[in-house]
């Protein structure tokens, strides 16, 4: 990191998050030396608008491979330095079935909770070993108050976001921060063809939150901004309102 | 040994770290429960006042040194001249101690508040640097604490390479436990001193080039808010210590007692003030530094108000707000002066609050391998980190200043690049083999080694 908090190696967890890389597009500078894409194939992704000195390496990376997760992170420290910012992007959405089938619902837990937590906690050792450096956590407005049609990802995202707000507290004093961040409704590839929410927004917003966010080091960012008022009120909404309004 | 988990950063309080903080006598040091028990992997670097202004001085995840001065910190030879130094201590504490018995530092930078040991690792230089060179053509003796936990002693003429890769060598060497340096006799804790306006950056230069040489210290502040023909105007400030007879001439109520040094400095600012360092504040500010300043002026000036004006205020870049500052100095060579002409322009064109730039010539080279003074014109400027497009303004301005043959001075650095060092420093590949020589294992680091990879 230097003077403008511009970071030199970013790794990124879900390679293939368009809000991720809208991120790394927003932290590049003359200072990025390395990205690292690190996603379940671990083959090549295009990584555009960032400059040609910039090395973007492509790593294969298992959410629920949680054994490998401390020795991955080693791996990538090893061969690039320490790491300024880590943005923890993947997680799967799921099926309609995923509210009805036990294995689905179990193996979408599996990806979005146990694989955050476990690389999540592979990142904060490393993290904590370096004295700074932030953990970047892409949880969702889904997880502040789980919705009838969405309820088992959204109780995925509530069980991330919690593990990342506590993780934050858990490092205060360390030098390593978390910084959790709650996106409404994003257009991206991954919700293609679902029918918009209100206040919904492009990676490019998203990323526009979360640089303000570091440079103003939050622990917690909306994007929209107004989001966080306008969960403020839905939070406590009588259910039968709630219900209502997901219908 | 004293040790606690701190968050630091140099002096612009920007890209803070934590690290452990190990307060240590060099006797506690390089015993065995000392550094060697003390660092893990990722290593130790000195701590003096944390007046650097990026992260030369912190570590994160790793030990950070306060060296504190043993039990007689301070010896002065009067016959040679000579002063043997505890690394940690301050100049302020030096120059109480040495001034009413008639002796001066070698070189002393804007602020009293480093230590002899960092004003080595930095090889700093002062006003006097066309006259004088830096801090390490003065000294005579290093004692440093080695990578494996020995003690040594080195002179120029004993290791030749590992002292003039630790002249400079922003610690990345081993840890300087005290220093022996040629002093200044003086006569009088006073200076005479010149003061002059001058309109424009082109007189500025002639000014600076045609007269350094009848002044041991010069200085040019420079308002680098003004634009249009008022580009560059500067406030020429040059002198010299001030003798008895000067005294009796110019000031003649402190002839009696010539030598009383007590410099008295007011309360800090407090924490959480918002930056109040902005366009307009700094603007106002360079105008009425300017007008204040009478055309021209010749009288006697303490020594702190003529060398360390800003230690008035404590923690006066609290002003900038909690977004830090940073300061920007480079040197680039004379026959490049159209170079410096460039950047004042661009900078004045840009618009940003720089408060205090500093212009100044620089005469001989010490010899250090990283270390920054070189022959030709140098510039410093602080601005506040939090203002858009700084970052590009200044990767600009870095191409101009390595195009031109110029480098950047590494204990102001909060920016630089492995790239912009490297093209800067054209011995660095030699300094490193010399660095990793006397630590093979690689002990000393900071962020900042890190972050330009020079270790």
């Amino acid at each position: 990191m230097n003077a403008f908090d511009q970071p030199q190696n970013i790794l990124v967890l879900g390679g293939r998050s368009d809000i991720a890389h809208a991120i790394v597009r927003q932290l590049a500078s003359p200072a990025l030396r390395s990205v690292v894409l690190a996603h379940r194939g671990g083959d090549t992704i295009e990584l555009n608008g960032v400059d040609d000195s910039v090395a973007v390496q492509c790593v294969p990376f298992d959410a629920t491979d949680r054994t490998a997760h401390a020795a991955f992170v080693d791996g990538i420290v090893a061969e690039h330095g320490d790491i300024d910012i880590v943005i923890q992007a993947f997680g799967q959405l799921g099926g309609p079935e995923v509210n009805t089938d036990p294995t689905a619902a179990g193996d979408l837990v599996d990806v979005n909770v146990a694989g955050a937590v476990s690389s999540g906690l592979a990142v904060a050792a490393q993290l904590r070993t370096q004295g700074h450096g932030v953990l970047v956590v892409l949880s969702s407005v889904a997880g502040v108050r789980t919705r009838p049609s969405n309820f088992v990802y959204g109780a995925t995202k509530a069980g991330q976001d919690a593990f990342a707000t506590g993780l934050g507290h858990a490092l205060a004093g360390s030098g390593a921060r978390v910084m959790t961040v709650r996106p409404g409704f994003v257009r991206s590839t991954m919700t293609e063809g679902l029918n918009e929410a209100p206040f919904s927004c492009d990676p490019g917003d998203v990323a526009d939150a979360v640089v303000a966010g570091l440079r103003n080091r939050k622990s917690v960012v909306w994007a929209p901004g107004v989001l966080r008022y306008v969960f403020a009120v839905l939070r406590v909404v009588p259910g039968f309102v709630w219900r209502k309004l997901d219908s | 040994m004293k040790t606690e988990q701190r968050a630091l950063t140099g002096w612009g309080r920007t890209a803070p770290t934590v690290g452990t903080l190990v307060r240590a006598t060099a006797d506690e040091l390089s015993s065995d429960a000392g550094l060697s028990a003390t660092v893990g992997a990722r290593g130790a670097i000195a701590r003096g006042l944390g007046r650097s202004y990026g992260d030369s001085a912190q570590n994160g995840g790793g030990v950070v040194v306060k060296l504190v001065p043993g039990a007689d910190p301070i010896r002065v030879d009067h016959d040679a001249g000579l002063a043997h130094v505890d690394g940690g201590v301050s100049l302020d504490v030096l120059l109480r101690e040495i001034v009413p018995q008639g002796w001066f530092v070698p070189v002393t930078p804007g602020t009293r508040f480093v230590t002899v040991g960092g004003s080595v690792a930095s090889d700093i230089h002062g006003k006097n640097h066309h006259a004088d060179g830096s801090f390490g053509a003065h000294c005579t003796r290093l004692g440093m604490l080695m990578a494996d936990g020995s003690h040594r002693s080195i002179t120029p003429g004993s290791d030749p390479d590992l002292w003039w890769a630790t002249i400079g060598g922003m610690g990345l060497t081993g840890l300087i436990t005290d220093v022996t340096f040629r002093m200044i006799p003086i006569e009088s804790r006073h200076c005479v001193v010149d003061t002059e306006r001058v309109p424009n950056l082109d007189a500025l230069l002639e000014k600076m080039e045609t007269s350094d040489h009848l002044y041991r210290y010069s200085v040019a502040w420079i308002d680098l808010v003004a634009t249009g023909k008022h580009l560059g105007r500067s406030v020429l400030s040059m002198g010299n210590h001030a003798s008895l007879d000067d005294l009796r001439e110019l000031r003649p109520k402190a002839v009696d007692n010539p030598l009383d040094f007590d410099p008295t400095t007011f309360p800090d600012v407090p924490n959480g003030v918002p930056n109040v360092l902005n366009r307009l504040a700094v603007r106002a500010f360079n105008e009425l530094w300017y007008r204040k300043t009478p055309k021209q002026h010749h009288g006697t000036e303490s020594l702190t108000g003529f060398f360390h004006p800003l230690d008035m205020v404590g923690q006066w870049t609290r002003l900038y707000g909690s977004g830090g500052f940073l300061q920007y100095q480079f040197v680039v060579p004379f026959d490049a002066v159209d170079t410096m002409r460039t950047i004042v322009a661009r900078i004045a064109a840009e618009g940003h609050a720089s408060f205090l730039a500093v212009l100044k010539r620089f005469g001989a080279q010490s010899g250090g391998f990283l270390s920054f003074p070189t022959p030709g014109w140098t510039l410093a400027l602080d601005l506040p980190a939090g203002v858009a497009g700084l970052g590009r303004l200044l990767t600009e301005l870095d191409e101009l200043v390595l195009g031109a043959g110029g480098r950047h001075y590494l204990a102001k650095d909060a920016f630089a690049t492995p790239e912009v060092v490297r093209r800067g420093y054209p011995q660095l590949a030699e300094w490193k083999k010399i660095r990793n020589a006397a630590d093979p294992t690689g002990v000393w680091v900071s962020d900042q080694a890190r972050r330009l990879e020079l270790v």
